[in-house]
């Protein structure tokens, strides 16, 4: 079984290139985020989910967390909760909140690398630490100041654990139908009343606290997701001085038997069986859904860099595994024996798509990040509204896409192993397993491509879609000059690309008032379209800056000119597919439609 | 009670080195380099050692590159309290540096130096002792565990066949073995305030040491590749073996 090792020279790549550290050091928000101090923190992060995270991987696939139910207790599988404590007493929970909440207000493009690591060594694990984030996000967002004061700190200091109460039976990816209760009390609190289910770390053992979001409903709101509010229910209520008080009237009563995430317990919650939980409103009332949403891009990025996470680790493992299994012999060399599988050309095609598909994925998750860290810090309220645009048209493409991606890199990590990817032991099932809900929770993908093509691209007008068309097409004007091979390859194939992708957000353009019916039937496929086009144009962008370099006499000539290399693969395989998903686009949907519902 | 430890850049234990074509070395451009893995044993005893009170002052130190400062910033964010790089390009060789740490030890009146017992690149292991020999102190060499008092330092030794007890008057050089202790993780703040921790440049020259290499490297070679093992069918077979082919009993 190999171990995880963060791939922190491409990180650096990345940094100096799609994502500037540099550049966002330069602003004061940043000031802290110098090169020498990411790095140093980026080395510490890798040391920890190689040594503490990666080796609890297995072990908590194959133990799972445990329920009791006598005591409504969840607890997590053998090693978790040290590593926990050790995750906290390192301050992981505080990199990425403001200072002045007790953070330490490092950029999204810091954290979304050591994201990326914790989720790469055990996606299980990040997932705890990837809800408080967004807990906290929403209240930053919305919550009074005391509710900042009561629990901010206490959830970036990692002492408490944070979740996100939205699913119901009868309300997955439409909330609008959440019927959980908010009733109204004397003393401005709320007694919440209901079912959330499928709640990721609903109950655990790693903290003191557990700080649920709920979504529910005041008795007189208006249906519909106009009237849906926001709630904090700690499990413990907070006195005046801090310190833990009651138990709140919020219950895990079940956890579920899963696919993949084992060691995550996804929870079934039951909230005011004993008289009412006792819940805080976030914001104002009915506006619940609204903050979600804008928190949610946060958590929905976080998941999409679950897919590059889970990626790489099954690539790395793939690799390893290649390179040691001795079959059959080198078709260029019949007579010599048995080789490593790596000398196959099949076999190298599925470890470069492996590669390339993570490398791309992950490059274009950091300009995103950056994008977002820019949207929030620039100085310059034009550079900030266009950076913002730019981020929410790429969160449901890099979510969609990265982890739909996920699916392909993990499936041919199996491949890559043969009988033996089947077989539990060696560690490349359970990346199969694993990736396996990233397409799912956090809105599918099918959601991430109505929210696309409707809200992103059709109700404004395809202004944000179009401008990103513009940069791409500057950008391969700046690769024209290029005479490297490969670059001149990517030149022409991303021309091709961008060509597709604007034929697609033309006819979206174009049929999304007469026969919407038609753009939603290629919705998934042009999520597929710009992944692999934006994808590519960023992979791109850091061939480029590689072909600087090595002009310039870098001497790191392996790593640079293997930059080269995967870009040409992917341009020469993955854009293909980009221009055969803008054909379904254009042309799918009257054979998607035309089979009757009752046919089925 | 000041406490001085150096550290060393070397590369990073995960890393397969390769050796050079003309096999001057090995290949070092490129790599991953972190801090010698016996030398977070060295700063995490002096940081353990301040918490508990009986150190004041805990003074990283390395010699090498320019980048060594991120090694010297990596002991400062485990908690030593400020660094000094003695910098240099040329190729240090033990007995170089330990004049280096002489100087400095000279500079700083430590009563303690801890020093990794040796460096995972070259596994030279001459270090502490050559720099217990220069100053006129007393070595405790291969650590287990430390207790420090106001003047003595009594330390556990791990020697062949067992553990060794020796109580040292200070001024003294310990230097650590692998079962010291667990070096902690940095913390991510300490790791952003280890930033603003002071960093003094130091050139050889300016501490008045020569450090021309005494030592010539002929040629470095790679270990001859493992052979397959073979299975033997008996206890009689396998002696037989051990006497006439291997030659070991
Ligand atoms: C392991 C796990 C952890 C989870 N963690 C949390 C959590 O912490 N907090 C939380 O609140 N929830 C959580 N969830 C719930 C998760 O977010 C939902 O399962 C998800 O949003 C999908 O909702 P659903 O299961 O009701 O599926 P449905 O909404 O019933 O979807 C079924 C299918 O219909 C499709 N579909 C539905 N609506 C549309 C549409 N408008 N257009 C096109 N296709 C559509 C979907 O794409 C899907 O293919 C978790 C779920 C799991 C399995």
């Amino acid at each position: 079984m190999s171990s995880y090792h963060a791939p922190t020279k491409e990180y650096r790549l990345l940094l100096e290139t799609v994502a500037p550290i540099a550049e966002l050091a330069k602003l004061p928000h940043f000031s802290e985020a110098t090169t020498d101090t990411v790095y140093a923190i980026l080395e510490e992060s890798a040391k920890f989910a190689h040594e503490v995270l990666d080796p609890l991987n297995a072990t908590g696939d194959r133990s799972g967390a445990r329920f009791d139910a006598a005591q409504h207790a969840v607890t997590t599988p053998e090693g978790f909760r040290a590593a926990y404590e050790a995750y906290r007493e390192m301050g992981g929970a505080a990199l990425p909140v403001p200072t002045e909440f007790g953070g330490l207000g490092m950029p999204r493009t810091v954290v979304t690398l050591t994201d990326e690591m914790m989720h790469s060594a055990n996606l299980s694990f990040g997932l705890m630490p990837l809800l408080t984030q967004g807990a906290i996000e929403a209240l930053l967002l919305a919550g009074s100041d005391e509710l900042k004061a009561t629990y901010v700190a206490k959830m970036a200091s990692g002492e408490w654990g944070g979740t996100m109460n939205l699913t119901e039976p009868q309300a997955g990816s439409d909330l609008a139908l959440v019927k959980a209760r908010a009733e109204p009390q004397p003393d401005g609190s709320y007694r919440i009343f209901g079912t959330k289910i499928f709640i990721t770390f609903g109950e655990h053992d790693f903290t003191e606290n557990i700080v649920h979001l709920v979504l529910a409903r005041l008795p007189d709101a208006p249906e519909g997701v106009k009237g849906i509010s926001l709630f904090v229910v700690p499990k413990f209520l907070v006195q005046p001085d801090g310190s833990l008080g009651a138990r709140n009237d919020v219950q895990c009563v079940s956890i579920e038997h899963k696919l993949g995430i084992h060691a995550s317990p996804t929870c079934v919650m039951q909230y005011g069986d004993a008289g009412g939980a006792v819940g805080f409103v976030v914001g104002e009332v009915n506006r619940g859904l609204e903050y979600m949403f804008v928190m949610m891009n946060l958590a929905r990025f976080g998941v999409g860099l679950q897919g590059v996470a889970l990626a790489e680790r099954a690539y790395q493992h793939a690799v390893a595994y290649a390179r040691e299994r001795v079959q059959s012999r080198d078709v260029g060399a019949p007579k010599n024996p048995s080789v490593p599988i790596i000398r196959h050309p099949d076999v190298r095609r599925m470890l470069l798509r492996m590669r390339a598909q993570t490398e791309a994925a992950r490059a274009l998750a950091m300009a995103t990040a950056c994008a977002l860290d820019l949207a929030q810090a620039h100085p310059d309220a034009e550079v900030r509204r266009a950076q913002q645009a730019f981020a929410e048209l790429m969160i449901p493409i890099h979510k969609g896409w990265a982890t739909e991606m996920a699916q392909d890199v993990t499936y041919q990590g199996v491949q890559v192993h043969g009988g033996m990817g089947f077989i539990e032991e060696t560690g490349a099932a359970q990346y199969y397993r694993d990736a396996r809900i990233t397409t799912i929770y956090e809105g599918t993908t099918a959601i991430q491509a109505n929210d696309l093509i409707g809200r992103k691209m059709a109700r404004e007008g395809g202004v944000t879609a179009n401008a990103l068309i513009g940069t791409m097409r500057a950008f391969v004007t700046e690769l024209a000059p290029s005479t490297h091979p490969h670059l001149i390859v990517a030149a022409r194939r991303l021309r091709e690309g961008i060509d597709a992708a604007e034929r697609a957000v033309a006819f979206n353009l174009a049929h999304f008032n007469q026969d919407i019916r038609a753009c939603f039937a290629g919705s998934v496929p042009m999520v597929k379209l710009f992944g692999i086009v934006c994808g590519g144009w960023q992979l791109a962008r850091v061939g480029l800056a590689a072909e600087r370099r090595l002009a310039a006499g870098d001497p790191d000539r392996e790593f640079l000119e293997a930059k080269l290399a995967t870009l040409r693969f992917y341009v020469d395989t993955m854009l293909p597919e980009a221009i055969a998903a803008a054909d379904v686009v254009v042309n799918g949907a009257e054979g998607t439609m035309a089979l009757a519902e009752s046919a089925f | 009670m000041k406490i001085l430890v150096p550290v060393k850049r070397v590369v990073d234990y995960n890393v397969k080195v390769r050796v050079k074509p003309d096999q001057s070395g090995v290949d070092i451009a490129n790599v991953k380099m972190s801090m010698n893995p016996f030398c977070e044993i060295a700063v995490e005893e002096a940081v353990r050692l301040k918490e508990k009170g009986l150190a004041s002052e805990i003074v990283a130190v390395s010699a090498g590159v320019a980048q060594c400062q991120e090694t010297l910033r990596n002991a400062m964010a485990i908690g030593a309290d400020r660094g000094i790089l003695i910098e240099s390009d040329a190729e240090l060789q033990p007995l170089a540096v330990a004049k280096l740490l002489k100087a400095v030890v000279e500079r700083e009146q430590p009563r303690l130096v801890i020093l990794g017992k040796q460096a995972i690149d070259d596994d030279a292991n001459q270090t502490g002792q050559m720099l217990a020999a220069l100053l006129g102190w007393g070595q405790a060499t291969f650590a287990s565990k430390v207790e420090l008092t106001a003047d003595t330092v009594t330390v556990t030794r791990e020697v062949d066949g067992g553990l060794e007890t020796v109580a040292l008057k200070l001024p003294a050089i310990v230097t650590t073995d692998l079962r010291l202790n667990e070096p902690r993780y940095a913390t991510l703040p300490n790791i952003m305030k280890a930033k603003k921790k002071p960093l003094d440049t130091v050139k050889p020259a300016d501490l008045g040491v020569d450090v021309t290499p005494r030592l010539t490297t002929l040629k470095v070679e790679e270990p001859p590749k493992r052979q397959g093992g073979v299975k033997v069918p008996d206890v009689a077979t396998l002696i037989e073996k051990l006497k006439n082919e291997a030659k070991v009993i």
